[in-house]
């Protein structure tokens, strides 16, 4: 078994010493009071301002405990900050591919889309931002699924629907499916949601490597897949990279 | 390839001939304020910035200069530079759009006879934000400037002008040159031929000898000398024009609105100059070749900066996203409707001493309902101005095509269709301004045929339905009249110092 992880519990002391007393302090005060070098603690509070556990009074350049840690156990993104953050990604995702773009983000035991992009071939669609998809019959539901142990427990638990005869309902076959998703990094699917269509996912992640959200195409089976009915590669490169495109964005302007 | 020179930063876009994104740099410059009210910008930091991002956009693309079609040229309007011709240095900051340094000048011009001559031959009402107060007060508040522009030895360039210039060589033989969108803001051009307008440049005391040629859009013809030699430079466009053209808003009646810290709406009025009853601006929208086609415009000084202003001075938010989730925690407004007149209220009412009000305050009334009312407040705007500019029309427009960065707030798009009673579209590439001013480059360099060739590249990415029931609207819209009176009433009452 390895050895604690210095670091993590160096942070875990600056957190321990912001959260008693005054609540602000220095640079200077937070090194000294932890037998830290100075670049050592700077390092660790810039760590922590970055994932939003620690503040810094722009005035004063003190530091304070961050709200992100007064709801932990809450969402960590905004639906609609994630929209306004991945806009432009998806709107390139959809002129590369040709298809509908969604992302999706988990909300009460389904796919909540949260942004939609047309097909850009200005057909008559209809915007679907606020729909419900099942989590366990599209290929955003199953980039959700694969990274939140939690969810796919629950899933596991729940009679899975049959939408059609493509469907998978069986929970062990649900499990391969998932462990599959996890060693590739996207998720496909062929008709399991409406027949004659497939998609394609990706996972959107914050930094540390959560999975916050899902961005994905869909469309016509014969568009997506090849003859053996597998996603084509030049899309799941597309959708790949649009989220890590995404990924990115969200790290840069944290 | 075009250079979008905005109030906040520059950017280099590469696009394909299918109008996709191939390639993006961008560098923001500093913003000073020396005094109360002065807003600048370093003219020679935004060259030096065109200076890094051209080549950038080139490497990311993987292109080379002779890969490049045609170089069109976009910019923050109303903003100049005055700069000497043999030097090129610049003679001071540049004064920008929000600078109201001018309040006093202009409440004096106001008072002077050929008041009326002026609107009527510029189509735009005296304001701080139009480059010919600004410029006077340069010419009056400058040692020894008049003089040195009388000669010539000055030159005035609106940012299109300035790095054209700077771009085609500069000192040595650099154009001096603008569009006529940009010259349609400076307040010195005359609409109905296109050119300075002696009787508007002896209103303001404005030399002509410092002033640059008015082209028609898509006839710059410079080559770049500098940064990236060899380049053809074939147009410019002020960016609300630009992004006009990007949304391929060919056709008389069609409307374009870009919600970003504020919001722009340009109405295409064809080959007719429509004179506004309504409190709106007359402005060209492009020109390409001979003809001009003409717009009208209603701009809203608060959009996204009331939601910004809602996250900093109010702190009920911590990012400007989040307004929307926040909102969605109320069915309705509650009877609560904000005016968002932070520095009086601009089209169609034209209020300079209006200031905001926050009005129906009631114990029930909670931080979801203010968000409500924020949002709102910029569907209100909107339907104040479209409504005008169907007035001066005379035909109702039978959509609305958006951008900027407010269009990621899909509760405010449904609202804005709801309250128009129109659909409200996007369009899939979301940068049109710097596309327009591609558009226009490429068009007159032959990259794409005809106006319909661009129309073509034009696809849906968004389309939001109204779905408010007609009652509902006009009640709300009643109400939100009489916040803009109460707003009025203020304003009346405010004691005079």
């Amino acid at each position: 078994m390895p050895g604690p992880i210095q670091s993590i519990e160096r942070a875990a002391a600056v957190l321990r010493l912001l959260a008693r007393g005054s609540g602000h302090h220095g640079l200077t005060e937070i090194a000294d009071s932890l037998g830290l070098a100075r670049g050592t603690a700077h390092g660790i509070l810039r760590t922590l301002q970055r994932v939003e556990f620690v503040e810094q009074d722009q005035t004063t350049g003190r530091y304070r405990l961050g709200a992100a840690l007064l709801h932990l156990g809450t969402s960590y993104l905004d639906a609609n900050e994630l929209r306004s953050r991945s806009i432009n990604w998806a709107d390139t995702l959809a002129a590369r591919s040709g298809q509908e773009v969604r992302i999706g983000m988990h909300h009460d035991g389904a796919v909540l889309v949260v942004h939609h992009v047309f097909r850009p071939d200005d057909s008559v669609q209809t915007l679907g931002i606020g729909a419900m998809l099942p989590l366990h019959a599209t290929a955003l539901g199953k980039v959700l699924l694969a990274y939140d142990p939690d969810l796919s427990a629950a899933a596991r638990r729940r009679e899975l629907t049959s939408l059609t005869r493509r469907t998978i309902t069986r929970a062990q076959a649900l499990e391969r499916v998932l462990t599959e998703v996890r060693a590739q990094g996207w998720a496909g699917e062929a008709e399991e949601y409406m027949p004659g269509e497939a998609s394609i996912a990706a996972p959107i992640r914050i930094p540390g490597g959560l999975v916050v959200g899902a961005i994905g195409i869909s469309g016509p089976v014969d568009r997506l897949c090849d003859s053996a009915g597998r996603p084509r590669a030049t899309l799941v490169r597309q959708v790949s990279q649009a989220a890590e495109a995404v990924t990115t964005s969200l790290v840069d302007e944290n | 390839m075009a250079i979008d020179q905005g109030t906040t930063s520059t950017r280099c876009i590469v696009f394909d001939q299918n109008a996709r994104l191939v390639a993006v740099a961008q560098r923001e410059h500093r913003q000073y304020h020396p005094r109360p009210g002065w807003v600048e910008q370093d003219a020679v930091e935004i060259w030096r910035n065109v200076d890094r991002i051209m080549p950038q956009a080139l490497r990311q693309a993987g292109i080379t200069a002779d890969q490049v079609v045609a170089l069109g040229i976009t910019n923050q309007r109303e903003t100049f530079v005055l700069w000497d011709r043999h030097t090129g240095v610049p003679i001071g900051r540049a004064i920008v759009w929000e600078d109201i340094r001018t309040e006093e000048l202009v409440a004096q011009l106001g008072k002077q006879p050929g008041i009326e001559e002026v609107r009527e031959r510029c189509g735009l009402p005296l304001a701080t934000y139009f480059s010919a107060p600004s410029l006077r007060w340069m010419l009056d508040n400058v040692a020894g400037l008049r003089a040195k522009a009388e000669r010539g030895d000055v030159l005035f360039g609106t940012m299109d002008t300035w790095l054209i210039w700077n771009l085609t060589g500069g000192v040595n033989g650099g154009l001096h040159v603008t569009d006529v969108t940009n010259a349609s803001r400076t307040m010195l051009m005359n609409l109905g031929s296109r050119q300075w307008d002696p009787m508007l440049l002896d209103f303001f005391g404005v030399p002509a000898a410092m002033l640059p040629e008015i082209r028609p859009s898509t006839e710059i013809r410079g080559t770049t000398t500098r940064v990236v030699p060899g380049i053809s430079i074939t147009a410019a466009l002020g960016d609300q024009h630009a992004a006009l053209f990007g949304q391929t808003c060919f056709e008389k009646g069609s409307i374009k609105g870009t919600y970003g810290t504020g919001g722009f709406l340009l109405m295409n009025t064809g080959t007719e100059l429509v004179r506004s009853k309504h409190g709106l601006l007359t402005t060209i929208g492009y020109q390409i070749g001979g003809e001009p086609a003409y717009a009208l415009e209603g701009s809203i000084a608060v959009a996204g900066s009331l939601v910004q202003w809602f996250r900093d001075n109010l702190g009920l938010i911590h990012s400007a996203p989040e307004i929307e989730t926040l909102a969605r925690t109320v069915k309705d407004n509650g009877g609560c409707y904000i005016v968002p007149a932070f520095s009086g209220l601009f089209a169609p009412h034209w209020l300079a001493q209006a200031r905001g009000l926050v009005v129906g305050l009631t114990s029930y009334i909670n931080k979801g309902h203010l968000a409500r009312a924020v949002l709102e407040a910029t569907g209100w705007q909107t339907r104040e101005v479209v409504d005008a500019m169907n007035a001066d029309l005379g035909a109702p427009t039978p959509v609305l095509k958006v951008d900027g960065g407010m269009t990621a707030d899909h509760l405010l798009m449904q609202f804005i269709a709801d309250v128009l009673d129109i659909p409200v579209m996007r369009p899939l590439v979301a940068e049109t301004v710097s596309l327009g001013a591609a558009y226009a480059a490429g068009l007159a360099a032959g990259y794409w045929p005809d106006l319909e060739g661009l129309r073509r590249n034009w696809h849906l990415a968004a389309r939001w339905n109204p779905v408010m029931d007609a009652r509902h609207r006009e009640d709300e819209y009643a109400n939100w009249k009489r916040a803009i009176e109460l707003t009025f009433a203020w304003a009346r009452s405010t004691p005079s110092t």
